[in-house]
């Protein structure tokens, strides 16, 4: 009886599943409402992680609940320390959200919410979490080695090396194009730019408290930290609304992105505990709030969603970024659906923390399940918003032109009505100067966020929530590029290092600050780039950094299929095989694309030629040729990079294939590097926590 | 209820480090009695040093 009502459940969730994405697909010419998005990805998440995640875990990858994991036979009671299962959940799902997944579904509704929303919800099921999964427990099994390791290990030195570099590539762009969100959402903003100005003192005073004055009272500080910030939102308000204040804190993108650059220098620099430790508290928790805050006024609220399922745009004419739905939708959306970056999060630092086999599938596929919720919230934030008015914050200057009036011009007469007085009426409840040509993301969901929170709960604080909301982006956009920034100064060194010795000692001063104004003049060369290109940068960067994110997804699943075939399970390599095949495509088509292609929205090589005729024969405004040089460059630069990731990620899977193919025909192959097995002593009900 | 209330704050107390120190004194006492465990500050130092050290935050 018992049995029978389970199995009704979920043929009732997998029906109403089923009607909720049938209803979303299907819908054409009406609104449709936000609360099918949600109920279709409930439903969804629920029965993969129901079924397809619990036979993976079961049949897969056989996890062992009877065998000790790393952090039990190498506890050391720091980083190695067997931790609660939510706890573990907590740390793994607050490192792998970052603001990818809120950026990469605002690009991408410009195809309409459709497809969008299909590739969030499927690729994170069969992608994203199977990914994220196979690899925490694949670094389980090999004492929480990281993802380069076991891919030295498994594949070989080419393998191994070509995952450095990628998650060396990867960070630099990465930084940029976050660094540029930042600036586009700061630039003519006194008010934005003073809140995120304050945060930086803010995580100071934090991180000064929980190291000196209070030591190790991690939750007071952080309290502290939370009222200050959301004290600074309104600061900034009044700021913006002082006639000698606000010239401060107003200023051009390119002044921004200097500051930009050289805060990072700084924070790669300063001890952690001044600024990095302190901030990522504090992102941390307002990301968590805001999160399910917004999933609250969403649930409460019901907002129609105002987007058509298709826009016209899926023939590649997007004001975006260029380019048709397959591939680029795929390679916009990467956080979200499937991401490589979460690969080196789930080797080396969460299996460190697993104290049993059995909590991969919640940790693993949970989290990320959790993750791919975020992006579709985004997703809904984006769409709700009048289709005029998001193609209005969208569109850079350089597709529909810099005047107001050209701009409402080009956007309503591509079908989405919208006026200049509707523009302004909105910036003014946001507390902004204009929103026309806000590229980057963060202020067309801050609107977004803006427009649910202030239905939900009180209108007459649009400027404070839309300032909460690019806070709460520029916070944890911040945190990425300090973390990142870092990461990046250890890779050098430990690279620099095999030259030279001394360079490799990360405490040396001379190295730190040699190695951390490489990185940062890496970054800052693209985010430099990114703000004085007219067409505003992002949709040049935002691809570049799916492909490499991407290639980094595909070294991660060829080492997941690799292992899987070398340990007999050939009939399942599928699991990951497919993934894996399909993010070749998609990659190798965009980046063919990016390459070769004729149009020169799309290809790279195709600008530089066409701006490189244009100034030759002299037709650019002054302004635009003198920095047309530059723009050349960096094209050229861009379209080789692709190239290179492309040839890096076929390189890795001919390698994965050799290894199999050696592995089926019986010759030799490097060994499974798994520990042996040892038996757990945490014995069923040990008190975790 | 209340119960449940205390759980909660001491997995929030877990999650955020707020407890580091106490789990390390436990820690401490049930593996290195032989040893003086390190003061509140020096321990935190060296907990947020480690915990910053390597890939932490992602996209």
């Amino acid at each position: 009886m018992n049995k029978l009502l389970k199995n009704v459940t979920w043929i009732l969730i997998a029906a109403l599943g089923a009607v909720a994405v049938g209803g979303i697909a299907l819908n054409r010419g009406e609104s449709i409402n936000a609360l099918w998005f949600v109920t279709a990805a409930m439903c969804v998440y629920a029965i993969a992680y129901r079924f397809y995640a619990a036979w993976i875990a079961a049949t897969v990858l056989a996890v062992d609940e009877t065998r000790a994991t790393p952090a039990e036979r190498l506890d050391n009671g720091r980083d190695f320390l067997p931790t609660n299962k939510w706890i573990v959940f907590g740390h793994h799902f607050a490192a792998i959200a970052g603001p990818g997944p809120l950026v990469g579904p605002t690009l991408a509704a410009q195809f309409g919410y459709l497809p969008g929303t299909l590739w969030i919800l499927f690729g994170a099921v069969l992608g994203g979490c199977v990914q994220d999964m196979v690899t925490l427990f694949l670094s389980t099994r090999r004492n929480a080695k990281s993802l380069g390791q076991m891919a030295r290990d498994e594949l070989g030195a080419l393998g191994g090396t070509a995952a450095l570099i990628g998650t060396f590539a990867i960070m630099i762009i990465l930084i940029a194009v976050l660094g540029l969100v930042v600036v586009n959402a700061m630039k003519h903003s006194p008010w934005a730019t003073a809140t995120v100005t304050a945060t930086i003192p803010i995580a100071m005073i934090v991180g000064l408290y929980m190291r000196s004055f209070r030591p190790g009272q991690v939750l007071e500080a952080s309290a502290l930290g939370v009222i200050l910030l959301l004290l600074s939102v309104a600061g900034g308000g009044l700021i913006d609304h002082n006639e000698t204040l606000r010239v401060w804190f107003d200023h051009d993108g390119l002044t921004l992105a200097w500051w930009v650059m050289a805060y990072g220098f700084a924070a790669a620099i300063m001890p952690v505990w001044l600024l990095l430790a302190p901030r990522d508290y504090l992102s941390t928790y307002i990301k968590l709030g805001t999160i399910t805050l917004l999933a609250v006024a969403i649930i409460m609220l019901q907002p129609e969603v105002k987007m058509p399922a298709l826009t016209q745009f899926i023939d590649g004419t997007g004001p975006i970024f260029g380019g048709k739905l397959f591939p680029f939708m795929f390679i916009t959306i990467a956080c979200g659906a499937i991401s490589g970056f979460h690969a080196l999060i789930a080797s080396g630092t969460t299996p460190k923390l697993l104290s049993n086999e059995r909590d991969i599938r919640m940790i693993g596929y949970g989290s990320m399940m959790l993750e791919s919720f975020v992006a579709m919230m985004a997703m809904i934030a984006a769409t709700v918003l009048d289709p005029g008015v998001f193609f209005a914050i969208n569109s850079p200057a350089g597709v529909v032109g810099k005047e107001a009036i050209e701009a409402v011009a080009a956007i309503s007469s591509w079908g989405f009505p919208v006026t200049v007085d509707q523009m302004q009426l909105l910036a003014n409840q946001m507390g902004e100067a204009t929103l026309f040509a806000r590229t980057g993301g963060a202020p067309s969901l801050a609107v977004g966020m803006a427009s649910i929170f202030g239905s939900a709960f009180g209108e007459s604080m649009l400027a404070l929530w839309y300032h909460f909301a690019i806070m709460f982006e520029a916070i944890f956009i911040l945190t990425t590029l300090d973390a990142g920034t870092r990461v990046g100064r250890f890779m050098l060194q430990d690279m620099l290092g095999n030259i030279w010795p001394k360079m490799g000692e990360t405490s040396w001063a001379p190295s730190v600050v040699v190695t951390s104004a490489l990185v940062v003049s890496g970054w800052g060369y693209f985010l430099y780039i990114g703000v004085i290109d007219p067409n505003g940068g992002v949709n040049i960067l935002w691809p570049l950094f799916g492909i490499a994110n991407q290639m980094l997804a595909a070294i991660a699943l060829s080492v997941a299929t690799g292992i899987l075939v070398k340990s007999g399970k050939l009939k399942y390599a599928w699991v990951t095989g497919l993934p894996l095949t399909w993010l070749v495509i998609i990659t190798s088509t965009a980046s063919w694309e990016k390459i070769t292609s004729d149009n020169t929205r799309i290809g790279f090589f195709s600008a530089a030629n066409d701006l490189a005729d244009k100034l030759a024969a002299g037709v650019l405004p002054p302004e635009k040729a003198a920095i047309a040089p530059h723009l050349i460059f960096n094209l050229h630069l861009d379209g080789w990079l692709t190239l290179f990731f492309v040839a890096l990620l076929w390189l890795i899977v001919a390698d994965m294939l050799r290894v199999c193919s050696r592995y089926l025909t019986g010759k030799p192959v490097l060994p499974l590097a798994e520990a042996p097995h040892s038996p757990s002593r945490l014995v069923e009900d040990w008190v975790r926590d | 209820m209340f119960n449940k209330i205390k759980a909660f704050w001491r997995g929030v107390r877990h999650l955020s480090g707020d407890d580091a120190y106490e789990r390390y004194l436990q820690h401490h006492a049930e593996h290195h009695q032989d040893r003086t465990p390190l003061s509140k500050q020096a321990f935190f130092k060296q907990w947020q040093d480690e915990k910053w050290n390597g890939i932490k935050r992602c996209c």
